[in-house]
């Protein structure tokens, strides 16, 4: 490509930062846009002219394309800052386990939000930082030779200053996470904490791997076989028909490729980072397991950016793996060809929508595709793709144990199997839970120990700020699929984070819409503009100062949902105003109004 | 000899057998219901094409022949039944047996809610197409309140993703200065719908320069070269191209721009010439925009074979000398 560049070049550590990232001799170059990017940023701390130009170069990339990708994603910064950032989640789980006390404590010791004392440290605001159930929580990032990354929670303004100096924190135990550690009858969550997530030989000691020779007695076509009996569906959301997905994969053109989405970021959601961090070789197998049944050799995982230990645990596992023919050419002697390609994500919740995800693998900014054509037609780097959550896929292994029908006998007849549960806010013992569907929520609830706080619940949130607020007379709703659907809500991700009767849900509420102002990619007007006035109205709503009268500002609210929900691109915009408008359908959340008007 | 190949009596006769064009087999028609009509349409087409096919108007920015659609601006969303969210018309293909409604409430609310989105956050007054579109749809984009401060220089530019500081009052816009930083053309990315077709246009659907690109995220999106530079240090090569494909004015001719601030530019007083550019064998037609004896502009009509509607630097720029010679 004719490309033309600016004077600006790159300082030798970054030179050295992108000279080190390991390239494949193979596949679309640009796809190292982000890795070449995250080596620059933990090196220096930054993306400098300089080092964007020396990028490009090396990728062949126009640099107003490489610095508009570089822009788009919140980890990144195109501005200069100091090496150390603490990023300290201000989003709706930690809000009401005391962000804001630890934020008014931060910005005491360290200044306000951006500055830097001695031009060597800073924090800012992020949101769900996926650690809810051990909330507050803190990303503290240094960038330098050897730049360090590590997960706060619960976190204290010392803590984030120590670990701003560089102080190394132990990781607590899975068991902060996991109630239900060591206990019988578990599925999902069996090895967590009880199996060391950092061998393959203990994996396969517990059992592992008997999935994947299971599998390869069988056959691709009896594996998607037991997909379709199962009547798994897709755990990232949509809950899509898993073995109906595998099924149509099986008459698309080759190569195929497979994605295990890991970019877990709708707030009050962690399950998927309890799995990576505890069950990593299961993640792997069941990625195994996929690509054999529909005929991928190459399987790509994007983990959200801000699971530093997860993603230590995959790049080791991945690793030992390939040594242990458990991925490449031959695995296990099977003459299968499989192998997974780590991609990190940057800070941007929009890259879990699936082809938002394939875009950012691409090195391109996350921006949804417009559907159809579908992944399953034209996906990752325009080849038929399969793409599933990480939960989705380790229920591949009991299906392919079990049996397709063992599994749908689990649960009810529409929400087949287990099912993990993200617990957070105020309840007494927050974390994932595995259950069978079928559960109420006053069970699980009741199965984390009960409402905290003052104990007496005011709302409940299920399925994250893209879901819906359900109230005490809910609790009897079954938490499945068609259960929570005849309630008006929706699964989700499956959180469910309940709120005591101290906190102001209309602070919720417009930190919801202001996730999804911050959040929106930009690309098209319903939700670039939608989201910034469904976020005016509520702060004006929650000042008592309506423009007209409040009824017309409801009105307007409503108006601009149902623009989003119609006629925005993808997901995002389309639920932009889902938990916002089952909060004013159920409580009377603005003061000065009689309840009805707030209906 | 093939009809279709006969020599136009303009075109010297080539030496040798002339080359004969592939057969074309004939395109497979579709079969649709459009607001309770039913519509063919040959396999391909998108719903925008079938609705302009039996006259239905439907309203598009960000939409242009000559580029690929992006379908980001929503405005031509269409209902099409059995599907849970509305689709853009311009680029949605025709399906066997689909039905589809161009004038239902949910299509118009949504569409009077993407203009009144939009203008109550962009300064459309060089772009009297939404005039017509707000009337149309009865859209009341001051309903969202007064603006709030426009930004100061760069201050949009230099915006890091996620976490936004919402202003203390008033509905937030994209107003902020304009870039003059060559002498062509200028930038006021406060008239910018975002509508892509610039970077569309610099890109692989026209020059091949990526000079441009979106940026940013969000309500922060914005199009820019690498970190704000100057046009001057950027690849621009002053095609103008983004001029031509901008719905809103927000690119414009440097020379218009003056005469706007001057009170002066007015098209009432402007012919407009097609003609041949003069520089090179290509041949692009140009459309010469004269006022007071004076070319003001040029542009390539967009259905245009051999340009459709694209230029370079001296078909779009290089007529100053015509003036000169007055």
């Amino acid at each position: 490509m004719d490309l033309h560049f600016t004077g600006a070049t790159p300082a030798a550590e970054e030179k050295a930062a992108v000279d080190g990232v390991p390239l494949a001799a193979i596949g679309v170059r640009r796809r190292y846009l982000l890795p070449f990017l995250h080596a620059i940023q933990d090196r220096v701390g930054w993306i400098s002219p300089g080092a964007l130009n020396y990028v490009s170069r090396v990728l062949d990339v126009p640099p107003a394309e490489a610095f508009g990708v570089a822009d788009f994603y919140g980890l990144f910064s195109t501005q200069q800052q100091p090496p150390a950032v603490a990023h300290v989640c201000d989003d709706i789980a930690c809000k009401a386990k005391g962000a804001d006390r630890l934020r008014a404590e931060l910005q005491k010791a360290q200044g306000p939000e951006g500055s830097s004392k001695d031009g060597k440290s800073t924090w800012r605001r992020t949101p769900c930082l996926g650690l809810c159930e051990r909330a507050p929580a803190a990303l503290v990032r240094v960038a330098g030779e050897r730049h360090s990354e590590q997960a706060l929670a619960p976190a204290s303004a010392s803590d984030i200053r120590a670990a701003l100096q560089g102080t190394q924190f132990t990781p607590p135990t899975l068991r902060a996470s996991v109630p239900q550690m060591g206990q019988a009858g578990l599925t999902l969550l069996r090895r967590v904490g009880q199996v060391n997530p950092e061998s393959l030989a203990e994996y396969r000691a517990s059992g592992g791997s008997l999935a994947l020779r299971r599998a390869f007695e069988m056959g691709p076509a009896a594996v998607v076989r037991e997909m379709i009996e199962s009547k798994l569906a897709g755990r990232g959301g949509a809950a899509f028909p898993c073995g109906q997905k595998w099924n149509s994969m099986l008459s698309a053109a080759l190569p195929r490729y497979l994605i295990c989405n890991a970019d877990e970021s709708e707030p009050g959601t962690f399950k998927d980072r309890v799995l990576m961090e505890g069950d990593p070789y299961a993640l792997i197998e069941s990625m195994i397991i996929a690509g054999f049944a529909t005929g991928c050799e190459q399987g790509y995982l994007y983990i959200r950016g801000e699971y530093p230990l997860a993603r230590r645990r995959l790049e080791h596992a991945i690793r030992e793996c390939r040594t242990q023919f458990f991925l490449g050419n031959n695995i296990l002697g099977s003459g299968t060809r499989f192998d997974i390609e780590l991609h990190v994500g940057a800070g941007a919740y929009i890259c879990g929508e699936e082809t938002a995800l394939m875009n950012s693998i691409e090195g391109k900014r996350g921006e949804p595709r417009n559907k159809p054509p579908l992944p399953t037609q034209v996906g990752l780097f325009g080849k038929p793709t399969i793409i599933q959550n990480v939960e989705t896929l380790l229920n591949v292994l009991p299906i392919v144990t079990e049996g397709g029908k063992a599994f749908a006998a689990i649960g009810t007849e529409p929400s087949t199997g287990t099912k993990l549960f993200c617990l957070s806010g105020h309840v007494e013992k927050p974390g994932v839970y595995e259950v069978p569907f079928g559960a109420t929520l006053r069970q699980l609830l009741d199965l984390a120990g009960g409402i905290a706080g003052s104990g007496k619940l005011q709302a409940v949130l299920i399925g994250g700020a893209a879901g819906a607020f359900l109230g005490p007379q809910d609790l009897d709703t079954p938490m499945t699929f068609e259960g929570t659907r005849a309630a008006g809500a929706a699964l989700g991700s499956a959180v469910i984070m309940p709120f005591d009767d101290t906190v102001a849900l209309r602070e919720i509420l417009i930190r919801i819409a202001s996730f999804f102002r911050d959040e929106s990619c930009g690309q098209c007007v319903p939700c670039r503009i939608g989201t910034v006035r469904q976020e005016e109205i509520l702060q004006r709503l929650a000042a008592g100062k309506p423009l007209l009268s409040h009824a017309t500002e409801l009105v307007m609210l409503n108006e601009v949902g149902q623009a989003m929900r119609d006629a925005s691109i993808c997901g995002l915009g389309q639920t932009a105003s889902s938990a916002i408008e089952s909060a004013l359908a159920r409580f009377p959340v603005f003061p000065g109004e009689p309840s009805e008007a707030n209906r | 000899m093939n009809v279709q190949n006969a020599p136009d009596p303009k075109i010297p006769v080539p030496r040798g057998p002339l080359p004969i064009l592939p057969a074309q087999r004939p395109a497979s028609m579709v079969e649709i219901t459009m607001d309770g009509k039913s519509v063919s349409v040959p396999q391909g087409s998108t719903l925008l094409e079938a609705a302009r096919s039996i006259g239905i108007d439907t309203p598009t920015l960000c939409f242009l022949q000559n580029l690929t659609p992006v379908n980001v601006c929503r405005l031509c969303v269409v209902e099409v039944e059995g599907s849970r969210a509305l689709v853009p018309a311009c680029s949605r293909q025709a399906e066997p047996g689909m039905v589809v409604q161009t004038h239902s409430e949910r299509v118009r609310l949504s569409r009077r809610l993407v203009l009144e989105m939009l203008v109550s956050s962009v300064d459309i007054s060089t772009a009297p197409q939404f005039q017509k579109y707000m009337r149309r749809f009865g859209a009341r984009p001051e309903r969202f309140g007064e603006a709030a401060p426009p930004a100061a220089t760069d201050e949009r530019d230099t915006a890091e993703p996620g976490h936004h500081h919402p202003p203390e009052a008033g509905a937030a816009t994209v107003a902020q200065p304009v870039k003059i930083d060559n002498e062509l053309y200028v930038r006021d990315y406060g008239k910018c719908i975002l509508c892509y077709k610039c970077v569309e246009a610099c890109g692989v659907d026209a020059q091949n320069t990526f000079a441009i690109a979106v940026a940013g995220r969000g309500f922060g999106a914005r199009i820019s070269t690498e970190y704000n530079t100057p046009l001057t240090d950027s690849a621009c090569v002053y095609c103008g191209n983004c001029i031509g494909v901008c719905p809103t004015g927000a690119l414009m001719f440097r020379r218009e721009y003056e005469m706007r601030q001057a009170g002066t530019w007015d098209e009432s007083r402007q012919t407009r010439t097609d003609t041949i550019c003069p520089y090179c064998g290509v041949g692009c037609t140009l459309t010469v925009h004269v006022q007071e004896e004076r070319i003001v502009k040029v542009t390539s009509p967009l259905d245009q074979e051999i340009t459709q509607g694209h230029l370079c630097i001296k078909g779009r720029f290089g007529w100053e000398w015509v003036n000169q010679k007055k």
